[in-house]
């Protein structure tokens, strides 16, 4: 077994001079990065991480936008044998203060010797830190700095590191406080990349990967960068910003480089189908797209059949729609669908599912049906079982928490025991959160244990928007929920917040509701759809005095929609 | 200039914000604010050209191009000319 290091480098001596990466950002020239070109700006960024004394073993934090930069920092800290973390950048809709507080949770969780930033974000990131922080140094990323001759690849402390050390940390979206670093080793990671591709039968001969993913969430980090840059298949990157702004991009993209695969989170879909114009499309040729795979939010049929419909003209293959189920704690893919024959669709009795919690094929005896889409079969180092809340497993088309076991898990949250302790049961099975069902083998996903809202792939805790209303005057404090309410149109969840005040005119209630909206944008970065004021009591807790989540939005759906209707 | 203003401000609050009692001022910052989300600024644009037949490139898509409605205004006027 190899570390990531050994892999680049082995690449470098094989083919030095293909090219690794195309970078492709708005208002910037297309720019291909060979191997040799990566590696050498890595090299760069060692020798900078090492002049600093920063350790192998260390975490680096990048607080960087998608750019040259990042990449290049990104495998400095690899050849360094640090681990590399990536923060998000800070975005308009966020508060200062409120980034600032995220930045101190995270870096008081994962102790990171440096933090890599832009000269103008410096103050921010220093004022983060406090005094007693673990952060030696912050480094500011100006371009790689040249080196003056072919560094000697040998000596580089990357190149010592073992396949169990933490190659990396992935830090899922979470609550303040509740911040979980995924901390992988280079052999679980390896591993995962071994299986995945083998499944996926990537040949870097043929294949391409485009991604506009942001590389802070696993789909873009894994699927769509150190697969193709560690197993030497090519990868054209773009932004995430850019991306949403210009969604033709990426189809431009894919027909320029011959495209083969990428990931996209199933409201992407619909956001392309609907916000593409065809003179954006002229000469696009969609043919050479074998995958297109639909990962990290519930799948929809729907979606599938609007991006199909949408793009048939342009040569898209319908059989390239594929489905995958992943997650960060088994580095990325757990089952994947589609590569032999279409992805299955179960069509099931809706009472049933919700009632019994039984997967019961639909009788037709109209019924009302759902139609679920299969995440396919588990990966052959993966095992899958459902289970009940005691962790007993469940018969075929029984629907439990979806629990998983394989040779590519997590080392731990980073120094957080509590929660590595708390995700497994006995035998190593770890916890999903995630309810599904097991059909013939395949997977099918049909919601969250936990509250947790999923808005166009980002994972968002209510918890977390009822804190942000709750500050606002006018507001009960406590006395306010939120959850999410699925949009067919986006093809994802909206988030509607209910909150009880006293205000009873019509204009004070107006600024009441906009004022709960900037307090909610500004501190998680969420735009609420729906903000429903009410009266004092209409708020539903449980015994214990928690906010009943499911309860409230049943009774919102109850009463204000029909009200509305 | 009250007729763009007018009609953009009814876009954004019913189509875009989905909240037609929404007062949109000329001043009020809309893309620095957050109150425009990044995915609902494509949609902005496609109905600025679609109505006004002004194309704003994606790469404008930003608070340093308009942020308010104002500025937004006086772009598809000044593109117009």
């Amino acid at each position: 077994m190899s570390t990531f290091a050994r892999v680049l480098v082995e690449r470098l001596r094989r083919e030095p001079d293909a090219a690794a990466l195309v970078l492709q950002f708005a208002r910037q020239p297309e720019r291909i990065v060979t191997v040799r070109g990566l590696l050498r700006a890595a090299a760069g960024w060692q020798r900078r991480l090492a002049e600093n004394g920063i350790q192998p073993g260390e975490v680096v934090l990048l607080i960087l936008q998608h750019g040259s930069d990042l990449v290049e920092a990104y495998f400095g800290c690899v050849l360094n044998g640090s681990i590399p973390a990536i923060m998000p950048f800070l975005t308009e809709k966020l508060l200062p203060e409120r980034y600032r507080a995220e930045l101190t949770a995270l870096v008081d969780v994962t102790r990171p010797a440096a933090v890599v930033t832009y000269a103008d974000f410096e103050p921010e990131v220093r004022a983060a830190l406090g005094e007693e922080t673990s952060v030696r140094r912050v480094m500011v990323a100006d371009g790689a700095p040249d080196l003056p001759a072919e560094p000697d690849w040998e000596s580089l402390p990357g190149l010592r590191r073992q396949p169990d050390d933490i190659a990396l940390l992935q830090h899922s979206s979470g609550t303040t406080g509740l911040q979980k670093g995924v901390a992988l080793s280079h052999r679980a990671v390896l591993r995962q990349l071994e299986v995945y591709a083998a499944a996926l039968r990537l040949d870097p001969a043929r294949d391409v990967i485009v991604s506009w993913l942001p590389l802070y969430h696993d789909m873009g980090l894994i699927a769509s960068f150190l697969m193709p840059l560690l197993l030497g298949v090519k990868l054209v990157l773009m932004s995430p910003f850019d991306w949403v702004r210009a969604p033709y991009r990426l189809l431009q993209s894919i027909s320029a480089h011959r495209g083969t695969l990428t990931w996209l989170p199933n409201f992407a879909y619909n956001f392309c189908a609907q916000k593409i114009r065809d003179r954006d499309l002229q000469a696009v040729d969609l043919s050479s797209l074998r995958g297109v795979i639909n990962c990290s939010e519930p799948c929809r049929a729907e979606s599938h059949a609007a991006f199909a419909a949408r793009f048939a003209a342009w040569g898209l293959n319908p059989a390239a729609l594929m489905t995958c189920y992943a997650m960060a704690e088994n580095v990325f893919a757990v089952t994947q669908a589609g590569l032999d024959g279409p992805v299955r669709l179960d069509v099931i009795d809706r009472d049933a599912l919700q009632i019994e919690r039984v997967a019961r094929p639909a009788s037709g005896n109209g019924r009302a049906a759902l139609t679920m889409v299969s995440n396919g079969r588990p990966l052959p180092n993966v095992a899958v079982r459902i289970v009940d809340a005691e962790g007993n497993e469940l018969p075929e088309r029984s629907v439990g928490e979806i629990a998983l076991r394989s040779d590519c898990m997590l080392t731990e949250y980073y120094r957080r025991p509590d929660a590595t302790e708390q995700a497994f049961l006995l035998g190593g099975w770890y916890r999903t959160g995630d309810l599904g069902y097991l059909a013939e083998g395949e997977l099918y996903v049909s919601g969250r244990k936990k509250d947790l809202i999923i808005v166009g792939g980002k994972n968002i805790y209510p918890q977390d928007i009822e804190a942000a209303a709750s500050q606002v005057p006018g507001v009960h404090p406590g006395r306010v929920v939120a959850f999410g309410l699925f949009d067919e149109a986006a093809g994802t969840e909206e988030v509607v917040l209910v909150a009880e005040v006293d205000a009873a005119g019509e204009g004070e209630r107006e600024a009441l509701a906009e004022a709960v909206r900037q307090a909610v944008t500004r501190s998680t970065a969420v735009a609420l759809r729906q903000v429903r004021l009410v009266g004092p009591g209409w708020i539903i807790k449980t015994s214990s005095g928690k906010t009943a989540r499911l309860a409230n939005k049943e009774r919102y759906l109850n009463e204000i929609v029909k009200g509305d209707a | 200039m009250d007729d763009t203003f007018s009609i953009l401000s009814r876009h954004i609050s019913t189509v875009i914000l989905k909240q037609p009692n929404r007062k949109i001022r000329y001043d009020e910052a809309l893309i620095s604010s957050g109150l425009i989300d990044s995915f609902n600024l494509v949609d902005l644009a496609l109905y600025v050209e679609d109505t006004f037949g002004v194309r704003i490139d994606d790469y404008e898509l930003n608070a340093d191009t308009f942020d308010t409605l104002d500025q937004l205004v006086e772009l598809i006027h000044t593109r117009r000319e």
